[in-house]
């Protein structure tokens, strides 16, 4: 047990780390005021762009740069859609989603079934050193302490600074953050450039670290799930950390489970997810926090009268 | 020396609309300015244009005589132009401190900052607690976080907008006292009202804008205040005529010890209120905006509102529990604040929203609607309140305020109902429909029909009303009658003063 | 730095201008999809050719197109109930699934017998199926105010899984080499061509009829208008005493209902069995078909026909071009992005700065 305990919380950190990392991007996006629907496609752009790379340049870290790249490419036409062009963000969100799942199908269509090795852990001397936590929590992929990192940034950032309070005030009240001279367009559309980096980036995560191989559909809605979990945080950011290793644990739980046989239909099992997903939600609503700590402007399309 | 902030020949044009035709205006440091004009009349479109919110279609700006051209509101501040809106620009959710914050270029809600808004909020007077949400605050105390936002860039030009529509007469003195401090410190204020006895007190110079278009330059305090009215309005609006004398009926709406839950976070709770309007009377709701006539409007119609203990009856039928569509069986008729998206659905035609307030009492066609009786009906309507454009197809959308307002009022009496509640029957609108609806209204009431007027206009509920009461935090005073009171007392009702500090020197 | 345009609303939509929007957007998306095809190295005159003139010539494939429109014309015209009082169902892949199944479970239960009820009963069945699928995210939106978007959503998923269970498991051909698939219906439970020779069943005329029925709700009657108050103007409705939570529930059921039903026709007409992957992706695909038809019923069959067009050259160009399916899904997205741009730019006027500044005073 002592052996395989530091393995499943490994995996648990591995599983919830993409979530993570797309989930903290639409946070930011949220807090500007505007709903990515799109971040499902984005991520999958993402896997099969990073993966596509890793394995022609032969190298992952410049895999994970390019499913970065690819997430932003699709924010950038997100972005001009909804901020520029005032579209309706559900249904642009929803197109993008499409669109990145056909995307992503032409990008991975030669490297499906490639296996790719995995990245060099990290270890942090010392702490690496403890018995059972210390494999699992200081031994791991770079971008699991990337994650770490972010998740630090952003909730200082949003918190502390001029730009995170600006951001802030643009989701919250984007008339009056207007009238205030502040610019409101900029600001979301960096806020969803920012969040269509991290859903890439996590798409190549998935890609590259969390399965090795690319196959199609494989962010099999987690890009969906990284939405609910921006929901369930409610507008703090170690909400958002906790639902993410939740999350991790609850998918981990289920291979597990289907791997050990218990007698339940397998996919049952893969429901699992998605139907905590829901109780989540419901959790959240019967607590009585519905609708809380969202942004006012949330989703409102912007268009200043001049 | 140049003036300190100079309009020359603005225009700027809506469509068909110009809103402002040629508008030349002059401030000069230290002089309270009045910009005078009815609802309309072009106020606020010439204040965004100097504060960078709108760009002029033709004119100039010149700031101590240097020309200057503002794309937007950052470009007018970084030029000293301080705004405190109307309806306020605040961020519910942030504290008094970070709503100042994120107005100052550079500064972020911390300890520094917060001497300085201290500093600042001492010199002139200003008390304010920092560190609560905005969402708790009252209006005053909202206003003045808007006022120290803009004191905070030490302005060369102060823009107060409607200032004291949301205040109550001794907040309105303290405001006063913040603004002649502010001029003695050398800004350019210009202070836009339409209520001229705070004009005529505040101002040294006014000038007042009819149809978009300057009419007069005057000294407000060497000016009676009936020639500035007839300046700000133009001639040939009739006076109201009474309706003829009539014994008023039964009580049609009765409301017992109504108590409201508060509406969300930001709400307010109504407290045990009583009232009874009759047959013929019309009782009118006086009150700073904020203090519970929104809920209270939802109480009535249906809207809105969990009540907790009370009950309200409609021509004897107790409808507390019941839903609009009920209550307008009863016999009322309701017309809410918000003309476009509630009162209409605004892209659709003046015969289609129709059907908004008449499904519930007349059968208007089943399975399929029958569109030419909601033709007839909209038609009616726009011929009995001359409506323009006069074509029952226009969307609500296309209407001015003051003919979207006649058609609404005009929709809800063609009802022929019991009893009519209506929320600020003439906010917004220009005196020519103001006066008409609120003719129309008087007639009603000749007629036999129990009106419920809710209004911040001081004087509609004089003009209007039989009775009135005054709303203040959620409760409601007992109706006085309104031949004979004054405008002192129904302050004073209003601030909950005793008498003797709430009258104005 | 000031922006190169700004946007100002127009007071006034012309007719033209509405038919123009999904057309131009159309032919932009096009130009898109052809230079993608170039960068895949196939001819882009080519590749039109098998997409969108070889199925409206070759007397075949039209016939697939009118087979491929009929779940989409259904599932679409469901789905402006919820656009038109914008309430968000993106699930009704999941509801057309479950719809299927259920009708399906009919057509398993009944296999070898006869019965001309035994049709009607599977419609019934799928009809109520996605109906109930579609509660959920209603009711748990009413009763609780979960976002309906994530809900329907996730249910999808669900719906996937829970096919893939039963043809794997219970339901699946017990003589069927182990396919992950059910036995073939009998014929009792499937859709008969409606002419010798031809393939076109039924399904075409309800959907058709559905259209109608939705285009006549929506312009006629006291319900259509409020769902157009409820999703234009939540306090107009709320005014006119139209309750919102029912106008949620009542639209969502019927637009479950519709899915479900073309769930039934799609297994008993094109399927003839149950298997993993019959949903093809429709219930996503009727989603764009709605905002190209502009929300309307009319324009739903339209865009339907329009869409399977494509879908049709896709799978025709998948194997004389070997271009892969996911191009079409690519454009589809594309195409949907185009829809949403030329709406805004029918909403609104797009003014350059520069010359805003020379406009004459």
């Amino acid at each position: 047990m002592t052996e395989t305990l530091p393995l499943i919380l490994a995996t648990i950190l591995t599983a919830a780390t993409p979530l993570m990392i797309a989930a903290l991007g639409e946070h930011v996006v949220e807090r500007a005021g505007v709903i990515n629907l799109g971040v499902e496609g984005m991520m999958i752009v993402g896997a099969a762009s990073g993966f596509a790379v890793a394995v022609l340049a032969d190298s992952s870290p410049l895999g994970l740069l390019a499913g970065l790249l690819a997430g932003l490419g699709l924010a950038v036409a997100f972005g001009l859609a909804v901020v520029v062009f005032a579209t309706n963000q559900v249904a642009t969100g929803l197109a993008l989603t499409i669109l990145g799942l056909g995307l992503a199908g032409l990008v991975g269509q030669g490297f499906v079934g490639q296996p790719r090795a995995a990245m060099a852990p990290l270890a942090i001397p010392l702490l690496a050193e403890i018995p059972v936590v210390g494999p699992a929590l200081f031994t791991g992929d770079p971008v699991f302490f990337l994650s770490l990192g972010l998740v630090a940034l952003v909730a200082f950032v949003l918190s502390r600074t001029r730009l995170g309070l600006l951001l802030r005030a643009a989701g919250e009240n984007q008339d009056s953050a207007h009238a205030l001279g502040l610019p409101v367009m900029r600001l979301r559309f960096a806020a969803i450039l920012f969040g269509g980096a991290m859903a890439g980036l996590a798409g190549a995560y998935l890609s590259l670290i969390y399965t090795r191989f690319w196959s199609p559909g494989m962010s099999a809605g987690r890009g969906w799930i990284a939405l609910a979990l921006v929901v369930f945080a409610g507008g703090k950011v170690w909400r958002l950390v906790f639902g993410a290793y939740l999350f991790g644990g609850i998918t981990v739980a289920q291979l597990h489970a289907q791997a050990g046989a218990i007698g339940l239909p397998s996919q049952l099992l893969s429901a699992l997810p998605y139907v905590m997903t829901i109780a989540a939600l419901l959790a959240l609503s019967l607590g009585g926090r519905k609708g809380q700590g969202a942004a006012g402007s949330l989703g409102q399309p912007f268009v200043p009268e001049r | 020396m140049a003036p300190r902030v100079e309009l020359v020949g603005i225009t700027r044009r809506f469509g068909a609309l110009t809103a402002n035709a040629g508008v030349d205006l002059t401030l000069e440091s230290g002089v309270i300015h009045a910009l005078l004009g009815e609802n309309g009349a072009g106020k606020s479109t010439l204040v965004k244009i100097l504060y960078g919110l709108l760009q002029p279609d033709a004119g100039e700006i010149r700031i101590d005589g240097r020309p200057v051209r503002f794309d937007s509101p950052r470009a007018a501040r970084a030029a000293g132009i301080g705004m405190v809106f109307q309806h306020f620009s605040l961020f519910e959710d942030f504290t008094a401190l970070e709503n100042i914050a994120v107005s100052i270029p550079g500064a972020v809600a911390d300890r520094r900052l917060r001497a300085r808004v201290a500093a600042k909020a001492a010199e002139f007077g200003l008390a304010i607690d920092l560190d609560r949400p905005v969402h708790s605050l009252s209006a005053g105390e909202r206003q003045r976080i808007e006022i120290l936002r803009a004191l905070m860039l030490d302005p060369r030009v102060l823009v107060l907008d409607e200032p004291t529509s949301v205040l109550t007469p001794a907040e309105t003195e303290l405001l006063f006292r913040t603004i002649e401090a502010v001029a003695r410190a050398g800004a350019a204020v210009l202070f836009i009202s339409h209520k001229l006895e705070e004009v005529r007190r505040l101002c040294s110079a006014a000038t007042i804008l009819r149809a978009g278009r300057v009419v007069a330059r005057v000294d407000p305090r060497a000016t009676p205040a009936k020639a500035l009215a007839s300046l700000m309005v133009g001639t040939g609006i009739a006076d109201l005529r009474a309706a003829p004398a009539h014994a008023l009926g039964a009580p049609v709406l009765v409301v017992e010890g109504l108590s409201v839950a508060p509406e969300g976070a930001h709400g307010i709770a109504l407290e045990r209120l009583d009232l009874a309007v009759r047959a013929g009377e019309i009782v009118a709701i006086a009150g700073v905006a904020g203090n519970g006539q929104s809920e209270f409007y939802a109480a009535l119609s249906g809207e809105a509102g969990a009540v907790r203990a009370g009950r309200i009856a409609i021509a004897g039928l107790d409808v507390t529990r019941a839903g609009i569509n009920a209550r307008r069986r009863a016999g009322a008729a309701f017309v809410p604040e918000a003309r476009l998206g509630q009162a209409t659905l605004p892209q659709a035609s003046l015969a289609e929203n129709v059907a908004l307030s008449w499904h519930a009492t007349e059968d208007l066609g089943q399975p399929l609607l029958d569109r030419g009786r909601l033709g007839a009906i909209a038609q009616a309507v726009i011929g009995a309140f001359d409506v323009r454009p006069a074509a029952p197809a226009a969307p609500a959308a296309a209407l001015s305020g003051g003919n979207l307002q006649k058609y609404i009022v005009g929709r809800e009496i063609a009802r022929e109902p019991a009893l009519i509640v209506i929320d600020q029957p003439s906010w917004g609108v220009d005196a020519r429909a103001a006066t008409h609806i609120r003719q129309t209204l008087i007639d009603l009431a000749g007629r036999g029909a129990a009106i419920l007027v809710i209004t911040q206009d001081l004087d509609e509920a004089l003009d209007l009303a039989d009775r009135i009461a005054v709303m203040r935090g959620g409760r409601l005073s007992v109706p006085i009658p309104a031949r004979g009171a004054s405008r002192e007392t129904i302050g004073m009702m209003m601030t909950g003063a005793p008498a003797a500090e709430a009258v104005p020197a | 730095m000031t922006p190169l345009f700004v946007l100002t609303p127009r007071p006034f939509v012309s007719p033209l201008r509405r038919v123009l929007t999904p057309v131009c957007a159309l032919a932009a998306a096009l130009a898109i999809g052809g230079v993608i095809v170039a960068l895949l190295g196939r001819s882009p005159a080519a590749a039109f050719r098998v997409f969108l003139v070889e199925p409206l010539t070759d007397p075949w494939a039209a016939q697939e197109v009118l087979l491929k429109a009929t779940p989409l014309v259904l599932i679409a015209t469901g789905l402006l109930f919820c656009f038109r009082a914008s309430r968000w169902n993106i699930g009704a892949e999941g509801q057309f699934l479950v719809g299927g199944l259920c009708g399906g479970g009919i057509a398993i239960l009944t296999h070898g017998m006869t019965g001309a009820w035994i049709l009607p009963a599977m419609m019934l069945a799928g009809a109520c199926g996605g109906l109930a699928y579609a509660a959920l995210p209603a009711l748990l939106r009413v009763r609780f105010g979960i976002s309906e978007i994530l809900t329907s959503l996730m249910l999808v998923y669900v719906a996937d899984l829970l096919l893939d269970y039963l043809v794997r498991g219970p339901w699946r051909d017990p003589k069927g080499f182990n396919f992950p698939q059910s036995v073939a219906f009998s014929d009792a439970a499937l859709l008969h061509p409606l002419l010798e020779g031809g393939r076109l069943h039924a399904g075409m005329i309800l959907a058709l009829a559905a259209a109608l029925a939705a285009a006549l709700v929506f312009r006629r009657t006291l319900f259509g208008f409020a769902i157009a108050a409820s999703g234009e103007a939540p306090r107009a409705a709320n005014f006119a005493g139209f309750n919102e939570g029912r106008i949620t529930i009542l639209v969502f059921l019927i637009s479950g209902a519709l899915a479900g039903l073309a769930g039934v026709i799609e297994v008993a007409g094109q399927v003839g069995q149950l298997r993993p992957g019959f949903g093809q992706g429709l219930g996503f695909t009727a989603i764009i078909v709605a905002f190209l038809g502009r929300l309307s019923p009319l324009g739903a069959v339209l865009a339907a026909l329009v869409i399977a067009v494509l879908l049709i050259g896709a799978e025709s160009a998948q194997v004389s071009l070997k271009l892969p399916l996911d191009l079409a899904r690519f454009f589809m997205g594309l195409l949907l992005i185009c829809i949403l741009l030329g709406e805004s730019l029918e909403r609104y006027r797009i003014r350059f700065r520069r010359a805003e500044k020379e406009r004459p005073a």
